[in-house]
C-alpha cells in the first residue's frame, strides 16, 4: 500500500510562507504530494495566481521558487505527449490541460502521483509496466506489397486512426480498476490502453497476423467488465470501451465458438490463425527490448 | 565499474542518443544491419518533441499533383532555404523522402488517404504542389509511434529517461563511448560504442517564447561541440510568425499557418491590417496591394495574388515585430490574429478544430467569437553540426548526427513538412553509416574511466554548492538575453552585449547550486541543461555577428539585404580550449545539372504567374 493513501493531511513545509515573493497575494494552496518509495505526504504550498495558467505552470512555479528538487514529468505543455498524468482533486488528469479556472475556487488543490504505479518520487510515477506490456504486443505483420503500393480508403483507416490518437498517458491504465486494485493482474492483463493497440492492428486494413487466441489467453481481454472508466479519463477522446474493447471481446469469443468465422477469415486470405503459444514464441524472438525500471516479471 | 563512483556500463555497437523520429529511425537502421543497438533518451520512450508535429511530412510522393517530383521538391527547398543549404543533403532529400514516407506504411503508419486509396498530400507553405503526407493534424505522433512499435519489435535496447552529459573518445581522437545519468535514480551509466549518433533535436528553450518541449535545449549541439565537431550557421533560427501570446500558460504555442490561409488577418491595436505597410519589393509583384484584392484572392487565385499576411514567414515575424516596437501592439505584448469577423463560426469550427479547441480550453477565447493575440515564436534552428550529406558523419570520426541537431539540410529557413522528412532521411542515412563503421570495428573499445570520472565529479559539483544561484532564475535570464538581443530582428550592438552577458552567465553557470536528493531532481537537471543552453547561444550570437547581413531566419537591422558573398559560405563555429570561434568557409559547389534545375525555376518566377507562391498560400489545417 502506497504512503499516500496513509497522508495525514496538509503539512506546511519549514520557511515556505517566508519564500514567498512580496508582492501579489498568496491566494493558492497547492497541495503536492512530497515523497519517494519509501514513503510521502502532503505537502501544502502557498503561491500567487496568476490568470489563464493550468496545474503544470502553478506547479513549475512552486518548483522555481519553492521547492527547486520537486519531481515532475512534462514534456510538451500541449496535451500532445501524455507526460504529465497525475491525480488533480482525486481525478486522472494531464496536468498541462487542466486550468486552474476549472477547479473549485478558494479550495485547495490536491495532486498526486498516479496510484496504479508504484511512485519514483514527489508527482512522478513509474509506468514501466506499460513499456513492458508494448513488448508483448505481436507487431503488425503487413500483407505483401503489390508492385503498384498499398492502397487504402479513407473509411478503411479511420477507425484505426481513431486509436493511432493515443498519446500514451496511461490514464486509462491507471483508472482501471482490473489493474489499480489488484496488482498481480499486472501479470495477465495488458490494459485498456493496450487493448486499444490491439483492436487497431486487428482492424488494420494490411494487417495479418490473427492475434485473437493471444488475446484471450495472454492479454486478459476476459477481465475487463466494461466499466467505462477508462474511456471517461481518456484526454484524446477514444471510445475506448465501445470502439476497442467491445469489438476485441466480439472477436475473441468469435474465435473460440465459431469455427466458421475461422473458415471465413482464411479464405478472405489470411494466414492461418497461429495459436498463442506460437505467437507467444514469435513474440518473444523479437523482443529483448529493456527499459531501466522494467518490473522484468512480465510475459 | 571501478573508481570513486558507482557507474553502470554497457557495451554497444552503436549508441543512438535521442528518440524522437530522427533517432528512431536510426535505430531501426542499425537492427537491421544487425548492429547491437542503445535507444537513449532523456524523456520517456515516445515522448520526443517530434510527437507536436503537425502538418505533414513533405515527400513528392505526386499522388495529388503528378507533376511533382523530387526535381521540384530540391528547387523548393533551396529557394526556401535563401540557397544556403548544403547542396546534396538537399539533393537526397528530395529524391529519397517519397522512400522513406511509403516504409513507414509498411510499418502500419494509417496516413489519410486520397479518393484512389493512396496517400493524400496537402498543400504548404513553400511548396510548390501539395506534398504533405499527414494524418489530421498530427503527423508526428504517427510518426514517432511508428519508429517506435517498429524499434520495439526489432528489439532495441532503451534507455528512458537517461540524460547524456559527455562524449567519450578514444586515444584516436574518435568518439567511442557516452556517459549520462539516469534521471530517475540520479545514478551514472557510461556506453562503450563503436559508432554513436546523435539525434537529440532543437534549441528552443534558449528562448523566452517557444513552441519547443522541454527537452530542446541543445544537448547534442553541445556534446558535438564539447567533443570538437564543427558547427555551422547556428545564427540561422526560425521564428514562426504566429505563437500564442497570453495567457502565460499557453505563451509560444503554435498557431498554425491554416488561420490565415483559410481567412484570418493580423491587425494591429489600432484595428489596421498592418501587413500591406510591409510587403518588400522582392514579393511585390505576387502581393495583393489592397483589401479588396487580397479578399477576393481566396475565391478566385487566378485572377487575384495573394494578402500580405501570407508572406513567407521570415518576412510575416518581422512586421509583427516591427508593428509591436511601434507602440502598436496588443494588450500582452502582440498582434491581433482576426478569423472570427471574417468567418462563420461553423466554418471556423470545420476547418480549424485543433486551433479552436486549444484555444477554448488553454485561454477560455472563443476564436470564433473574438480575435486571438499573437506574436512570433522560437520554433526551428537550421544551423548545427556540420556533417557530411551521404554519411551523416560529423567532423569527429565515429560521431554521425541526423535531424534538427544536424545542420546544413535548410540552409537559412526551413520549409513546413521539411523536418519530418529530414529524420526519416538523414536518421536512416546516420544509422546506416554508423553500422557500417560499428561492423568494420573488431573488438568492443574500452571505456575510459578516468573520463567518466571526471564527468560524474563535473555533475556532482552542483551538489556541494551551498547558496549557490537558482538554475531556474538563470535559465530565465538567459532566455531574456536571447529573446531581447538575439531574436528575430538582430543589431551588432546588441549581439555585442548578448556576447558579453553569455560570458557572465557562463560563470555563473560554475556557481549553481542544487540541494535535495540525486534521484529525480529537476534543479540538477536544470543545472546541466544550462550548460548546454548556453553552449548554443554562445554559438549562435557568434554566427550571427559574424553574418552581416540579412537571409531567411537571420535578420540584421544594420545589414538588411542579402550579400551575395555571404551566400557561399557557412558561419562555422568551434569550441577550443575554453574559447568559442567562428570562421566563415566557402560552402561547396553545386553541380551544374543542380544549378540548371534552380536556373529554370528563376526563369519561371520572372515569367507570368508564380505557381509556387500561389501554393504556398493554399495552406489548410497543417502546422509548420
Ligand atoms: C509545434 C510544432 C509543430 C511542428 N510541425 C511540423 C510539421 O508539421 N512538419 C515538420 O516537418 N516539422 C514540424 N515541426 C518540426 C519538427 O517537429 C522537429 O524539427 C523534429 O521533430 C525534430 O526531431 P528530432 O528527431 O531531430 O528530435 P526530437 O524529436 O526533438 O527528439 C530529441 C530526442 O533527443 C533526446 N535527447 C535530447 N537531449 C538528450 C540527452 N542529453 N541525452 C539523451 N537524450 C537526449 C530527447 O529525449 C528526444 O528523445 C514542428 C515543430 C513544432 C514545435
Ligand atoms: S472498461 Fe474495462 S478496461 Fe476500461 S476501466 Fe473498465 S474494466 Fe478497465
Ligand atoms: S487510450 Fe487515451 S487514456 Fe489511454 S493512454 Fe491512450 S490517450 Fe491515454
Ligand atoms: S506535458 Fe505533454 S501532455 Fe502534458
Amino acid at each position: 500500500m502506497r504512503a499516500i493513501e496513509q497522508a495525514a493531511g496538509p503539512t506546511a513545509p519549514a520557511g515556505a510562507e517566508a519564500a514567498l515573493p512580496a508582492g501579489p497575494v498568496a491566494d493558492l494552496r497547492m497541495r503536492l504530494w512530497r515523497g519517494d518509495s519509501k514513503g510521502g505526504d502532503f505537502v501544502e504550498y502557498r503561491i500567487e495566481a496568476a490568470e489563464g495558467e493550468v496545474v503544470l505552470d502553478v506547479v513549475h512555479r512552486i518548483q522555481a521558487t519553492q521547492a527547486p528538487d520537486l519531481a515532475v514529468r512534462w514534456n510538451c505543455k500541449a496535451g500532445k505527449c501524455g507526460s504529465c498524468s497525475a491525480e488533480i482533486n482525486g481525478r486522472p488528469r494531464l496536468m498541462c490541460m487542466t486550468r486552474m479556472s476549472t477547479l473549485p475556487a478558494g479550495e485547495p488543490v490536491t495532486i498526486s502521483p498516479m496510484r496504479a504505479f508504484p511512485v519514483i518520487r514527489d508527482l512522478v510515477a513509474d509506468v514501466s509496466y506499460n513499456y513492458e506490456v508494448a513488448k508483448l504486443i505481436p507487431s503488425f505483420t503487413p500483407q505483401e506489397k503489390p508492385p503498384e503500393g498499398y492502397r487504402m480508403q479513407q473509411v478503411d483507416v479511420e477507425r484505426g486512426q481513431e486509436f493511432r490518437k493515443c498519446i500514451e498517458c496511461f490514464l486509462c491504465q491507471n483508472v482501471c480498476h482490473v489493474i489499480r486494485d489488484h496488482e498481480e493482474n499486472k501479470e495477465r492483463y495488458a490494459g485498456p490502453r493496450f487493448f486499444v493497440r490491439l483492436a487497431e492492428l486487428e482492424m488494420h486494413p494490411l494487417d495479418t497476423l490473427d492475434r485473437r487466441a493471444y488475446i484471450r489467453e495472454r492479454m486478459g481481454v476476459g477481465y475487463c467488465n466494461i466499466t467505462k472508466c477508462c474511456t471517461e479519463v481518456c484526454p484524446e477522446e477514444i471510445h475506448i470501451t465501445d470502439n476497442a474493447i467491445i469489438p476485441l471481446k466480439e472477436r475473441v469469443v468469435d474465435s473460440r465458438y465459431d469455427p466458421i468465422a475461422w473458415l471465413g477469415r482464411r479464405i478472405l486470405s489470411r494466414p492461418a490463425p497461429m495459436t498463442a503459444a506460437q505467437v507467444a514464441e514469435r513474440t518473444r524472438a523479437g523482443r529483448g527490448a529493456r527499459t531501466r525500471s522494467g518490473s522484468g516479471s512480465l510475459g | 565499474m571501478a573508481g570513486k563512483h558507482e557507474v553502470e556500463t554497457h557495451g554497444y555497437d552503436v549508441v543512438v542518443i535521442g528518440a524522437g523520429g530522427a533517432g528512431m529511425r536510426a535505430a531501426v537502421e542499425a537492427i537491421e544491419k544487425g548492429c547491437k543497438t542503445a535507444l537513449v533518451c532523456k524523456s520517456l520512450l515516445g515522448k520526443a518533441h517530434t510527437v507536436m508535429a503537425e502538418g505533414g511530412v513533405a515527400a513528392a510522393l505526386g499522388n495529388v499533383w503528378p507533376q511533382d517530383n523530387w526535381k521540384v521538391h530540391f528547387r523548393d527547398t533551396m529557394r526556401g532555404g535563401k540557397m544556403l543549404n548544403n547542396w546534396r543533403m538537399a539533393e537526397l532529400h528530395a529524391r529519397e523522402a517519397p522512400d522513406r514516407v511509403l516504409e513507414l506504411e509498411e510499418w502500419g503508419a494509417l496516413f489519410d488517404r486520397t479518393e484512389d486509396g493512396r496517400i493524400l498530400q496537402r498543400d504548404f507553405g513553400g511548396h510548390r504542389y501539395a506534398r504533405l503526407a499527414h494524418v489530421g493534424d498530427r503527423t508526428g505522433l504517427e510518426l514517432i509511434r511508428t519508429t517506435q512499435q517498429r524499434a520495439v519489435a526489432l528489439g532495441v535496447d532503451v534507455f528512458m529517461e537517461c540524460k547524456v552529459v559527455r562524449l567519450l573518445k578514444g586515444d584516436d581522437g574518435a568518439v567511442n563511448g557516452a556517459v549520462g545519468f539516469y534521471r530517475e535514480s540520479g545514478d551514472f551509466v557510461a556506453f562503450s560504442a563503436k559508432a554513436v549518433v546523435l539525434a537529440t533535436g532543437g534549441v528552443g528553450k534558449t528562448w523566452k517564447f517557444t513552441s519547443n518541449s522541454w527537452e530542446s535545449t541543445g544537448d547534442g549541439h553541445a556534446l558535438a561541440l564539447w567533443a570538437g565537431a564543427d558547427m555551422i550557421d547556428m545564427e540561422c533560427v526560425q521564428f514562426h510568425p504566429t505563437g500564442m501570446i497570453w495567457p502565460l500558460s499557453a505563451r509560444g504555442l503554435l498557431v498554425t499557418e491554416g488561420v490565415r490561409g483559410d481567412g484570418g488577418v493580423l491587425k494591429n491595436s489600432a484595428g489596421e491590417r498592418f501587413m500591406f505597410d510591409y510587403i518588400s519589393p522582392y514579393f511585390a509583384a505576387e502581393t495583393a496591394d489592397s483589401v479588396e484584392e487580397a479578399d477576393r484572392w481566396y475565391d478566385d487565385k487566378v485572377n487575384y495574388r495573394r494578402p500580405p499576411e501570407l508572406l513567407p514567414r521570415d518576412e510575416v515575424a518581422r512586421a509583427i515585430n516591427s508593428e509591436v516596437k511601434a507602440g502598436r501592439g496588443s494588450q500582452h505584448g502582440g498582434v491581433y490574429l482576426d478569423i472570427a469577423s471574417r468567418r462563420s463560426p461553423e466554418y471556423i469550427r470545420r476547418r480549424l478544430p485543433s486551433m479552436y479547441h486549444q484555444f477554448k480550453q488553454l485561454a477560455d477565447v472563443d476564436i470564433t467569437a473574438v480575435p486571438m493575440e499573437i506574436g512570433p515564436t522560437c520554433h526551428y534552428i537550421m544551423g548545427g553540426v556540420r556533417v557530411d550529406a551521404d554519411t551523416a558523419e560529423t567532423t569527429v570520426p565515429g560521431l554521425f548526427a541526423a535531424g534538427e541537431v544536424a545542420g546544413g539540410m535548410h540552409g537559412a529557413n526551413r520549409l513546413g513538412g521539411n523536418s519530418l522528412s529530414d529524420l526519416l532521411v538523414f536518421g536512416r542515412r546516420a544509422g546506416l553509416a554508423a553500422a557500417e563503421r560499428a561492423l568494420g570495428q573488431p573488438g568492443a573499445p574500452a571505456v575510459a574511466e578516468d573520463q567518466v570520472e571526471a564527468v560524474a565529479g563535473h555533475c556532482l559539483a552542483f551538489f556541494g554548492r551551498d547558496g549557490g544561484e537558482n538554475p531556474y532564475d538563470l535559465h530565465h535570464e538567459l532566455q531574456e538575453t536571447m529573446q531581447d538581443l538575439v531574436g528575430i530582428i538582430r543589431t551588432a550592438s546588441e549581439l555585442e552585449d548578448a556576447r558579453q552577458r553569455l560570458g557572465e552567465l557562463g560563470d555563473r553557470v560554475e556557481k549553481v547550486g542544487v540541494t535535495g536528493e540525486r534521484a529525480f531532481n529537476p534543479s540538477w537537471h536544470m543545472a546541466i541543461d544550462l550548460e548546454s543552453m548556453l553552449a548554443c547561444a554562445n554559438c549562435t550570437t557568434l554566427g550571427a555577428i559574424e553574418r552581416r547581413e540579412s537571409r531567411g531566419g537571420h535578420t540584421r537591422d544594420d545589414y538588411p539585404q542579402a550579400d551575395p558573398e555571404l551566400e557561399r559560405v557557412n558561419m562555422v563555429t568551434r569550441l577550443t580550449d575554453g574559447r568559442y570561434s567562428v570562421t566563415p568557409e566557402p560552402r561547396p559547389a553545386m553541380p551544374a545539372e543542380l544549378a540548371s534545375l534552380l536556373e529554370e525555376a528563376e526563369a519561371e518566377e520572372h515569367g507570368a504567374g508564380d505557381p509556387a507562391s500561389t501554393s504556398e498560400v493554399k495552406v489548410k489545417e497543417g502546422q509548420g
